[in-house]
């Protein structure tokens, strides 16, 4: 049956473009324009999912997307809101958490038992005897959610977008178009944000008594100044006027001087009994549906009216042919509103001091209880029946204050108009008009919005003009009703939907214990599901004010956070850019077939080969550098310059080392320390001036460092100037026995042992590219280290490769230079330290200069080295040659304590033995002593400290 | 239907059971004064009148009830620790947690989900093994597992090889729980109420009385209270009110951020952290994706939220889950965290004398709570610390004895 109007109404929809799309496998014929939800609607369809605890039946609520009774099913995507979906055609749409059909739920019957699930039964079940949780857990976690994810899908494209404003205003009703009109008229650029595709917000389905808006939203259009998101939701403020904007796949991200917030308010449905069912609405979602979409709510209706809303509510109804059989009004003596007579000449039959105290039906509404009111919240017992398949309530509103309150301001409440209320100037920068206000007079709402675009005008410079004036009545009173809650004494009286909550859940959850309104909210859940208590707030504080015997004001409410609606995983990660960093060489490497291993943000060649030949891969190119030649990237590696007369004295004060007598042309190491004394991070210092040295860092830690010698130098404002030059350098370390014989004929610098020699620095050329050269011996063999600049990298390293080639060169990567350096019993800091280790634990004694006055750290060593060690690095051995290779962070142990861990571990194919690093007991740390590795399976392994370096242990060949 | 639920179905009034006891008058003197009514707060005062028969105590809150760090925590119970000290402490924890539920008739809804740390760089996997290690040499379960048995634990998680971070092993921690955080906080305050300790919210501390170096007592928005002995357990203020005391403490606060995502149909089984991609989710009870990722950059005594969190994060989440791009975030907050240089709490003797501190929670405070507890109210009913909270000492920072743990922390930092 079409439920859809004759009379050419609806305007958003385009009658001559039908759309088909299924809904629970059934074709569903709809217009361009319409929602999932009211083109079901158009179709008398309305259960469109079930309830999240009683499987109950749920249909649309406000027709504004702000209910969660319409989240359905897409094949791809859980949880949407029917209300805002736009239909297409092909669209597969289902409804949400149900066992075997929608309509006949088997789970439904949980509804049944509801008396034996009172509010917190989770917390008071379920865990006797003992073990039993085990059980029901599984059947409750079942029970619970809603939508289901499809593991298989993969998320479609989602951008952002950064946006600037003089203004932004939130929300394209009569407020938020007059105040964008005005402070655009002072020559403020505005941004409008509105969530509906066309603006005009309650102008385009409310029913007024005259057109004071007309052209208002045309003038909008047609304004330059102005940009309109139109069909775009602000789901968020946060701090400096920072908003968050959704419209479809793309995220905004605003920045605005100014905000107004005119979002309007949300009508609050009225509590009697089963006022979930499908088929009972507030009043505006009739109007909406009417007005937006054509569509015709029901056949026979009954409002339920406590302001002048409801009454036009029930014209709206009556001019759309739907037979309204009753308009019940909760006033006993309302008096007479703009709509009175009206209503009076349809012949609307109007019902005071009455209420619904129940609605009928099983999966929709097909006829009420009319009771008279005999008390606040008190109904008659017995009352009359009148059929119906839609009831409508316009018993008040809560503002939708979402955006004020993701400000930090508490809404209050109003015991007059028994409002909540935010507004005028909120806080520098951010104001609210229109109804969110309590604004609910339209001509109100456009002088507040007038008044806002004004300020915001002055607040900037500009020149605005006179403040325009706002009248007293805002038309605040006579709105909301003071108690429209009907508790039922066969219960079903929901206070939330998104929870089956109802009153007497409230209640006990009080009588528990659960007083304040925080405690009320976590202990039922009231407020917490996907709607966020969007239509529960504000009689959960009237209930909660009762039942403890206080204001409402006292009683307060609960945080609201953002998102105002909710975001999609996918749109908040937009396209998901994760820096990545390639050194100059990278497309070497991956010609060469390298397997690639993260490091830090950088990609390295971990070794050069096929990950099934790891292992003799990496033995091959050890074996290389000791006997042959190799070259490796080093480009990651740290690079800081220092310059200034107090160059050395900041070095001296940053690292352990002693650097002042340090000489031109020489390297030395340095070794840093954070203020507790532990390692943070080596490298080495080249002095290419009295005033100038090249710091290397490692991979890892250079940023830091970087960020570490900023703040220093901050403090100590010594003359000295520290930048980060990582990037525009590449490093190349070329080693072993045949490194000279191939630098040689590339490079313009005598590099016979005397003219440069171990821990040298020198500045030449190779291959006539510009270049710093530093003799340094991390792998233990004779080797150069040439940084050159960034964009030259790969010249350099081909012209290496080239040369190299008669002496069987070979690339080794990071894995091969880990077993060389390990060999060489060098350490890896952040490996062969931990976050607290000291110089003395880790046997670097030496890199630290004991007669300058002050580094930092020194301080902290001292103190610890007064109690004496706790542990200490050696070099081991195993026992056993044949025991298995402990890996890295087994563990030393003696009995139940554990004095240390294997830091570093391999077996090496110089040596032929298993080698490497641990941390022991101090007293376990002469050479020869012996102590127990825990290895896999629990199996101890014993191993024997020995002298490091394990490798050419007079430091001949990286002298040579 | 369990039979605990009958009564309610069969009653014709609700029977009640009044778990918290409405708010009373202040009387002019405590045995025992407990600032902050959190987890914490509220087990200490639970152990001090059950284990200890110490029934004159007041708990005090400037706010409501667990609505600290205990209500903003992602409620993670786990062992998995790096240091001997960390690990025997927080057993001890998951010891209690495991039997809570029936010790304090009060189901928190316990829920031993498994607990994966991935790692995604070779020096992760080593301190995953570095971790596993000491949990199985200390008797916790823990163990480094590969891509396979991943897959068999998690399903749905990206394991290929084509992402930025590859996961390349992770820790895995059977024992690895959640439980609902709030109904621990409840569950002890209302056994602890029992027996007459008296809980007092919106009551704000606002400052120490000390004679001769001792606590005498704690001056409130609501009068004066003397009191014999003082526990401080404000998680997110500890600095403040250590301040009021008259001493400072080696603690940063810095807001931690979380959010949820709408309720969904279970999927996730296990717990899933990664420190590399700054991320970490569960799936309630309730089907919500409960995700958080590293701490904020910059100290803040605040908890407003940010946008660039859930940016980030929600980049991360879809690294671990690419399915989940049309997924929704339905809520965020943010909770206080206050960071210790060594990642390790900071428990025992201040230098006020019956002044006992519980403090230095970061991120790692919920999981602490029975642990805590317990042993905070056996320190002021005996007068000792006992030995497994020494390691936790104040005094640890100027003896440089820190208990590092930087490499167990979940969060970024």
């Amino acid at each position: 049956m079409t439920m859809r109007l004759a009379n050419g109404a609806g305007s958003l929809i385009d009658r001559e473009k039908p759309v088909a799309f299924t809904f629970e496998g059934q074709t569903i014929e709809g217009l361009e324009g319409d929602t999932v939800a009211s083109a079901l609607l158009a179709n008398d369809i309305w259960t469109l999912s079930r309830s999240f605890k009683y499987h109950r039946p749920r249909g649309p609520l406000t027709m504004a997307g702000h209910d969660a009774n319409t989240l359905v099913q897409l094949p791809d995507e859980p949880n949407v809101l029917a209300d805002r979906l736009p239909i297409a055609s092909g669209l597969t749409v289902k409804g949400q958490n149900y066992a075997g059909s929608l309509a006949r739920d088997r789970r439904s019957l949980i509804g049944t038992v509801g008396g034996f699930l009172p509010v917190g039964f989770y917390y008071r079940s379920f865990y006797k005897p003992r073990g039993a949780w085990k059980v029901w857990e599984p059947i409750v976690r079942d029970f619970a959610g809603l939508g289901r994810v499809n593991v298989d899908s993969r998320h479609g494209y989602y951008d952002k977008q950064y946006l600037f404003a003089d203004l932004a205003v939130v929300g394209g009703g009569p407020a938020g178009l007059s105040a964008t009109l005005e402070a655009s008229r002072a020559g403020l650029e505005v941004i409008l944000i509105d969530e509906m595709p066309a603006i005009g917000g309650a102008l385009n389905f409310a029913r007024f008594v005259n057109g004071h808006a007309d052209g208002l939203a045309d003038a909008v259009g047609s304004d330059p100044n102005i940009q309109v998101l139109s069909g775009a939701t602000c789901t968020g403020w946060f701090a400096d006027n920072w908003l968050a904007v959704v419209r479809g796949n793309r995220f905004y991200k605003l920045r605005a001087k100014q905000v107004a917030v005119a979002t309007g308010a949300i009508e609050q449905p009225m509590v009697f009994r089963n006022n979930d069912l499908p088929g009972v609405v507030v009043g505006s979602a009739a109007q909406r549906l009417i007005r937006l979409y054509g569509v015709k709510p029901g056949t026979r209706a009954v409002v339920v009216a406590a302001n002048a809303d409801g009454y036009g509510v029930a014209l709206d109804l009556h001019d759309a042919g739907v037979d309204v059989a009753a308009l019940v009004d909760l006033r006993h003596d309302a008096s007479p509103c703009h709509f009175s007579d009206q209503v009076r000449d349809a012949g609307i039959r109007v019902v005071a001091g009455h209420a619904v105290s129940e609605a009928h039906g099983r999966d929709r509404v097909t006829g009420v209880t009319v009771a008279a009111i005999v008390g606040e919240g008190d109904c008659a017992p017995s009352g009359e029946r009148i059929d119906c398949d839609l009831l409508c309530v316009s018993v008040g509103y809560a503002p939708a204050a979402g955006l004020i309150c993701h400000t930090g301001i508490k809404l209050g409440y109003d015991g007059d108009t028994h409002m909540f209320t935010a507004g005028g100037t909120l806080r520098d920068g951010l104001m609210a008009s229109g109804s969110v206000t309590g604004a609910h007079a339209l001509e109100a709402a456009l002088a507040q919005g007038r008044r806002a675009g004004w300020a915001a005008a002055k607040a900037l410079g500009a020149n605005p003009g006179a403040e325009p004036a706002v009248p007293n009545d805002l038309g605040n009173r006579g709105v909301n009703h003071p108690w429209p809650i009907f508790p039922h004494p066969k219960g079903r009286d929901f206070i939330d939907f998104d929870e089956d909550l109802t009153v007497r859940d409230i209640k006990n959850a009080i009588a528990d214990g659960y007083s304040e309104i925080e405690l009320v909210k976590r202990f039922s859940t009231v407020g917490m599901g996907p709607s966020q208590g969007r239509h529960s707030a504000l009689n959960t504080a009237r209930l909660t004010a009762k039942a403890t015997g206080r204001d409402v004001a006292k009683v307060g409410t609960t945080t609201v956070r953002p998102p105002l609606l909710p975001e999609k995983f996918a749109a908040l990660a937009g396209r998901a850019f994760t820096p990545e960093r390639l050194t100059p060489m990278h497309y070497r490497h991956k010609d060469l077939g390298a397997t690639m291993m993260v490091a830090g943000s950088w990609w390295r060649p971990a070794f050069y080969g096929d990950p099934a030949s790891r292992e003799e891969t990496i033995r091959e190119e050890a074996l290389a550098v000791r006997n042959g030649v190799g070259l490796i990237d080093v480009s990651t590696l740290g690079g800081l310059e220092v310059r200034g007369p107090d160059a050395a004295e900041f070095l001296n004060r940053v690292y352990t080392f002693a650097y002042t007598k340090q000489p031109v042309g020489r390297s030395r190491y340095v070794l840093m320390t954070d203020r507790t004394g532990a390692i943070v991070d080596d490298g080495v210092a080249c002095r290419l001036h009295d005033n100038h040295f090249y710091v290397t860092a490692t991979t890892g830690g250079v940023d830091a460092v970087y960020r570490q010698m900023l703040w220093w130098n901050a403090q100590w404002r010594l003359d000295v100037d520290v930048a980060n030059v990582t990037a525009a350098y590449a490093g190349i370390n070329i080693a072993g026995p045949y490194a000279r014989a191939v630098l040689a004929p590339l490079c313009d610098l005598d590099l016979g042992a005397e003219a440069f020699p171990y821990m040298g620095v020198r500045t030449g050329t190779v291959a006539g590219v510009p270049a710093r050269l530093l003799r340094v011996g991390f792998v233990g063999e004779l080797g150069y280290e040439i940084h050159v600049p960034s964009s030259c990298g790969e010249v350099v390293w081909d012209a290496l490769m080239a040369a190299g080639a008669e002496h069987g060169i070979r690339p080794f990567g990071v894995e091969a230079q880990r077993l060389l350096r390990l060999e060489k019993g060098h350490i890896i800091v952040g490996q062969d330290s931990d976050g607290l280790t000291h110089p003395y634990e880790a046997g670097m004694a030496w890199a630290i200069g004991r007669k300058k006055p002050f580094f930092v750290g020194g301080r902290s060593i001292e103190i610890q080295m007064k109690r004496g060690l706790a542990r200490k690095l050696v070099g081991f051995t195993l026992v056993d040659p044949n025991a298995p290779i402990p890996e890295e962070c087994h563990l030393v142990v003696r009995g139940k304590e554990i004095p240390g861990r294997v830091t570093s571990c391999s077996y090496s194919p110089t040596l032929e033995k298993v080698i490497g690093l641990a941390y022991v007991a101090p007293d376990q740390a002469e050479i020869g002593s012996e102590f127990d590795i825990k290895v896999d399976g629990g199996r101890l392994v014993k191993a024997v400290v020995v002298p490091l370096p394990f490798y050419d242990p007079d430091n001949q060949r990286q002298a040579m | 239907m369990p039979f605990g639920l009958i009564k309610y179905g069969f009653n014709k009034e609700y029977p009640a059971r009044v778990d918290l006891p409405p708010a009373c008058d202040l009387k002019d003197s405590y045995d025992v004064v407990i600032v902050g009514g959190g987890g914490h707060g509220c087990a200490a005062a639970y152990y001090l009148a059950t284990e200890h028969g110490i029934t004159d105590v007041a708990v005090l809150d400037k706010g409501y009830l667990g609505g600290g760090n205990t209500a903003r925590n992602t409620a993670i119970i786990r062992a998995n620790y790096l240091t001997p000290d960390g690990v025997n402490f927080y057993a001890e924890s998951v010891g209690l947690y495991k039997e809570l539920s029936n010790a304090l008739d009060y189901n928190i809804m316990y829920s031993e989900r498994g607990h994966l740390t991935l790692a995604h760089t070779d020096s992760a996997v080593r301190t995953m093994r570095w971790r596993a290690e000491v949990n199985k040499h200390l008797g916790v379960e823990s163990e480094l597992i590969f891509a396979d048995e991943i897959a068999r634990l998690c399903p749905t998680l990206d394991l290929s090889d084509d992402v930025r971070f590859p996961v390349l092993a992770a820790l895995y921690h059977p024992p690895g729980s959640i439980a609902r955080h709030d109904a621990v906080a409840w569950g002890y305050a209302a056994g602890a109420a029992r027996h007459g300790v008296e809980f007092h919210q919106k009551t704000e501390v606002t400052g120490i009385v000390k004679e001769a170096g001792r606590v005498v007592a704690v001056e409130t928005e609501r009068g004066t209270v003397k009191c014999g002995q003082v526990i401080q357990a404000v998680a997110g203020s500890s600095s403040l009110v250590a301040r009021m005391a008259g001493f400072k403490l080696p603690i940063r606060t810095i807001p931690l951020q979380a959010c949820v995502s709408q309720p969904l149909k279970p999927f996730l089984d296990p717990i899933i952290v990664s420190g590399s991609l700054h991320a970490y989710v569960s799936q309630s009870a309730r089907g919500e994706l409960v995700m958080g990722g590293s701490t904020d950059p910059y100290p803040l005594y605040g908890t407003r939220s940010s946008l660039d969190f859930k940016e980030g994060l929600m980049a991360h989440m879809l690294e671990l889950f690419p399915f989940l791009g049309e997924v929704k975030v339905l809520r965020q907050w943010a909770g206080m965290a206050d960071m210790t240089p060594d990642f390790s709490p900071v428990m025992g003797e201040t230098p006020v004398e019956n002044y006992w501190l519980d403090a230095g929670w970061g991120t790692w405070g919920f999981k602490a709570t029975p642990v805590c507890g317990k042993r905070m109210a056996e320190t002021v009913a005996t007068g000792r610390v006992p030995d497994i909270l020494q390691p936790f000492r104040l005094s640890r920072f100027e003896e440089f004895d820190q208990v590092g743990e930087k490499g167990a922390a979940s969060v970024g930092h």
